[in-house]
């Protein structure tokens, strides 16, 4: 291809690089409040990047705007601060342009599920290959306590300060119904369960979300103590299915069930965390990719000026 | 019998050579006036393109009305000899297929002209004789020609053949755009074209016109070979040389047809186009492409400009280079969607939320929409800036003929630049321009950079700091002055000092061009000169305008409420000028040569700030 674009130097087995610590990719002190949730995901995201081992210039860490969006100021990797909502497109710009390139986005709930909606759904149906961790406090935290789109009925916030009225977002069937490929759920509190369903999201080939439920301590303090075992709450995790043909398989998830997935996302609060649903259909990447190829077939790959030219000798 | 068109730049009537089988004429506007089932649009399309193909040079400008399907549809071509400026005031030749047709143009035809009409629909009034009348049976032998079950399917055809012989056109080359136009097509469409076309051809239309024309001779030596197409496409074409591979949009009349040929040529170069959920998606997935390292594009239409607004002010404030295309139409709101208006030049320099510092270009013809792609290209990479095209409705859609660009020359390769960066680099330098250092780039001094929107120090880094946004902000403004400085300064066309100076922007360059030179030969002199970068300005106009009495600047919007045209009300902000003066109008349609002149003379009489041009205004 005349103008295909350098590959990033991918690391490689044997390359005399240091391996990536969480040393390295630190930077700013965040500027989160003394106990919020978030602190616990970003120091999770840390020890994902340094199990997955991706050359530390390929990562590219992008957010929105809210408390949790300060997040890139954070990891010391290329990233940004985008506008309120818009994250997700401008990140689907960066995988879609640079398939050397490892697209994290992360945002609160207003970013996702409110103002930036319908980009979540386009960018699910798309399949376009990054991954998107939702930190869900159920409240607007960096305005200071108004009613975000999953405050429960009741909530009391400044914009509603007899409770809030209006029906929540039910954020994981919001996800399944958006077309992401890997939806999964997780617990701030739950370092572990954390690092493992934010890694295998990264993993996952196309657009994969994490959903975690990450407590304002300020503004909406003890939301998810329901889950919270060291609050006398319960941390029920969803078993795959291991297809081993046992009797008790039967009874674990699919996660290419989308029905069974819907019925996970309808238990009653606080509901199951880990996979709710994980699907291979092709990514945008790859789509566009083969237009590419296809293209460039028909045109015997010529280069940009004959190209060109040609396109303006049928003007003639 | 027809004199041609007077208002051609540089000819007069005596300009006309008449022979006993032929007159020679400088440029001709034809009227097509039919259903829009006809295929009138398929005889413009050959017309220009025969025209740009033709020995005699033959240049057209064309309008092209917004009916989807269905209903009466009109097609006018000037097509002439030498430098066509506008689509001509009055119509030389009219072809009505119906008598709705005729009812409703025959106003157009100039006192002399022609109107050749279709006389198995067409009763025209016999009474009439401003103009010469030339029945044609085109429906007849339209069928008498193809034949079958075609009915009168291939009228357009025959009317192209007649207008060949009307103006001498050279048969091969019709029978040239007929095959390969119709070649992907069966054998019997081919044929039956070329038998409709033959026949038009060979009816002895000169019997009733008394002579034929042929267009003046025009020496194109050693000039590259015409191409023939619409605005949009140039500047599709002209992003591609600029070394765009990259965009995202959302569908708006008129900007689409620039997102539906990027979406099929991107990929060719290795590249792609995605169609966006919405406008707010759309530019954050250019930036998305910027901050990746390419150069990238969107586009819209008024309302579509509007919703890009808050991200536009995240590129000026993190400095990304992005090509931003707006395809001018009637406003505000959905307003006149398939009409030509220049009401977004404040939106396009001042909107968006606080100080954000962007660059604005305009196009002045279709040729000038290449061309303007290559000047955006080179400043936002230059300068790390959005930049904005003002283009409009009329230059999207209307085909001209003009000189192929020498694509060699002009051609930019994108380069992905992941060169290490070294230690003392700093993204946001307050000492020099910025450029960014697009991921997979190695930082030596181990400091990954954070694009952001948030005010920011050197190196990225959030700050309230009072002195730090002082400083950033004048970063981001002096950068724009410095380009400002450097821009080449604007030729002054026709008289270069004394009375009356014409100022214009973007597609109203033709009328005002030929309204100057016609203010010149009837021995006004009047200076003329035409504004491509908008913001910033080009040096050395507080001069220019000092050297006139009267600076009328002539564009299509409205006066506002203090009297001036948005360009003029900035001309007269910025140079403090009480000689700048407002030539207005807001009727959703391109300047006639005719409304600038006379616009000219009221306001020159005038002590008001502005006249409008609307014929309707303040005269009948």
């Amino acid at each position: 291809m005349s103008n295909s674009l350098p590959a990033a130097p991918l690391a490689q087995p044997g390359n005399q690089r240091a391996p990536l610590t969480k040393k390295a990719l630190t930077s700013d002190h965040p500027t989160w409040c003394p106990g919020c949730g978030d602190f616990a995901v970003l120091a999770s995201f840390y020890r994902v990047l340094e199990r997955l081992q991706y050359p530390q210039e390929s990562i590219v860490t992008f957010a929105g705007i809210g408390c949790s969006s300060r997040f890139p100021y954070f990891v010391n990797t290329h990233g940004g601060h985008y506008l309120h909502g818009r994250s997700l497109p401008f990140a689907a710009g960066i995988s879609l342009s640079r398939d050397d390139l490892h697209v994290f986005v992360f945002g609160g709930d207003g970013d996702g599920y409110s103002i930036g909606g319908n980009h979540l759904v386009h960018t699910a149906r798309k399949n376009v290959n990054l991954t998107y961790v939702i930190m869900d406090n159920f409240v607007y935290g960096l305005t200071k306590k108004q009613t975000s789109p999953t405050s429960p009925i009741g909530f009391k916030s400044k914009t509603d300060p007899t409770g809030a009225m209006d029906q929540p977002i039910n954020p994981m069937r919001t996800l399944l119904n958006s077309g992401a490929t890997f939806i999964a759920r997780s617990h701030a509190t739950q370092v572990n369960h954390m690092i493992e369903m934010m890694e295998r999201a990264a993993r996952h080939k196309g657009f994969s979300v994490v959903e975690i439920l990450s407590e304002c301590v300020e503004f909406y303090e003890g939301a998810f103590d329901a889950a919270n075992p060291r609050k006398g709450g319960a941390f029920p995790v969803i078993e795959l299915k291991k297809n081993d043909g046992t009797p008790e398989d039967a009874l674990r998830h699919d996660p290419a069930d989308e029905l069974a997935a819907y019925r996970l996302a309808h238990e009653a609060w606080p509901g199951k965390f880990g996979v709710f649903y994980e699907i291979n259909r092709p990514t945008k990447n790859e789509l566009e990719a083969g237009l590419v190829a296809r293209t460039r077939e028909k045109t015997k790959n010529a280069n940009d000026l004959a190209l060109l030219q040609s396109s303006f000798a049928r003007l003639r | 019998m027809v004199s041609p068109n007077p208002q051609t730049a540089g000819s007069t009537p005596s300009a006309t050579t008449g022979t006993s089988s032929s007159q020679t004429l400088p440029d001709a506007v034809i009227r097509l006036a039919g259903n829009s089932q006809d295929g009138i649009q398929t005889i413009g399309g050959f017309l220009a393109r025969i025209a740009g193909r033709s020995d005699q040079d033959v240049m057209t400008y064309m309008t092209i009305p917004s009916t989807i399907s269905g209903g009466p549809s009109i097609f006018q071509v000037r097509m002439g000899t030498g430098e066509i400026l506008s689509e001509g005031d009055q119509t030389d030749f009219l072809v009505a297929f119906y008598q709705h047709s005729y009812e409703a143009h025959k106003s157009s035809l100039r006192d002399g002209g022609v109107l050749i009409y279709d006389s198995d629909n067409v009763k025209p009034d016999p009474t009439e004789r401003r103009y010469t009348h030339v029945p044609v049976p085109i429906t007849t032998n339209t069928i008498e020609a193809v034949g079958g079950t075609g009915k009168d399917k291939g009228k357009n055809m025959f009317v192209f053949g007649l207008i060949g012989r009307v103006f001498n056109l050279n048969i091969v080359k019709l029978h040239n755009l007929v095959r390969e136009r119709f070649g992907g097509r069966s054998e019997d469409i081919v044929r039956n074209a070329l038998m409709a076309v033959d026949a038009g051809y060979a009816h002895p239309v000169e019997n009733l016109l008394g002579h034929l024309y042929r267009f003046e001779a025009n020496d194109r030596a050693g000039r590259n070979p015409q191409v023939t197409l619409d605005g949009n496409t140039a500047l599709a074409y002209g992003l591609i040389a600029a070394g765009v591979r990259y965009g995202a949009a959302y569908p708006i009349t008129p900007w689409t047809s620039i997102m539906e040929l990027l979406r099929s040529e991107l990929p060719k170069y290795g590249g792609t186009f995605v169609q966006a959920e919405d406008e707010l998606s759309a530019i954050s997935m250019a930036l998305g492409f910027a901050y990746s390292g390419h150069l990238a594009v969107t586009g819209s239409s008024g309302p579509g400009l509007s919703l890009k607004m808050e991200a536009l002010g995240w590129a000026v404030m993190a400095e990304m280079p992005l090509i931003i295309i707006n395809v001018q139409r009637g406003g505000p709101s959905t307003g006149l969607p398939t009409n030509e208006e220049q009401s977004d030049l404040m939106q396009a320099i001042y909107g968006s939320h606080g100080d954000a510092p962007r660059v604005v270009l305009a196009p002045k013809d279709v040729e000038d929409c290449f061309y303007i792609a290559l000047e955006a290209g080179r400043i936002a990479r230059a300068y790390s800036t959005p930049v904005i095209i003002l283009t409009d409705q009329a230059l999207a859609t209307r085909i001209e003929a003009f000189d192929e660009p020498n694509l060699a020359k002009f051609m930019v390769e994108p380069k992905l630049d992941l060169t290490p960066r070294p230690a003392d680099f700093k993204p946001y330098p307050l000492d020099r321009i910025t450029h960014h250092a697009p991921p997979g780039t190695v930082m030596e001094s181990g400091v990954y950079p954070t694009a952001t929107g948030l005010e920011h120090d050197e190196m990225g880094h959030p700050t309230g700091n009072p002195a730090l946004h002082q400083k950033m902000t004048a970063k981001r403004r002096e950068k724009l002055k410095r380009l400002g400085e450097e821009l080449p300064r604007p030729l002054i066309h026709g008289a270069d000092e004394g009375d009356i100076l014409l100022v214009s922007w973007g597609s109203t360059f033709g009328p005002v061009r030929e309204a100057s030179n016609r203010l010149n030969a009837s021995g006004e002199a009047t200076g003329h000169i035409h504004l491509r970068h908008l913001h910033p300005l080009p040096p050395g106009l507080e001069r220019v305008f000092a050297r006139y009495r009267q600076v009328f600047v002539v564009e299509i919007n409205d006066q506002g409420l203090y009297g001036f045209g948005q360009l003029a009300m900035l001309l007269r902000a910025r140079y403090a000028n009480p000689a700048i003066r407002s030539i207005t109008k807001s009727d959703g349609l391109g300047y006639k040569t005719r409304e600038v002149v006379e616009g000219v003379h009221r306001l020159k009489g005038a002590a008001s700030a502005s006249v409008s041009a609307f014929p309707d205004d303040t005269h009948s």
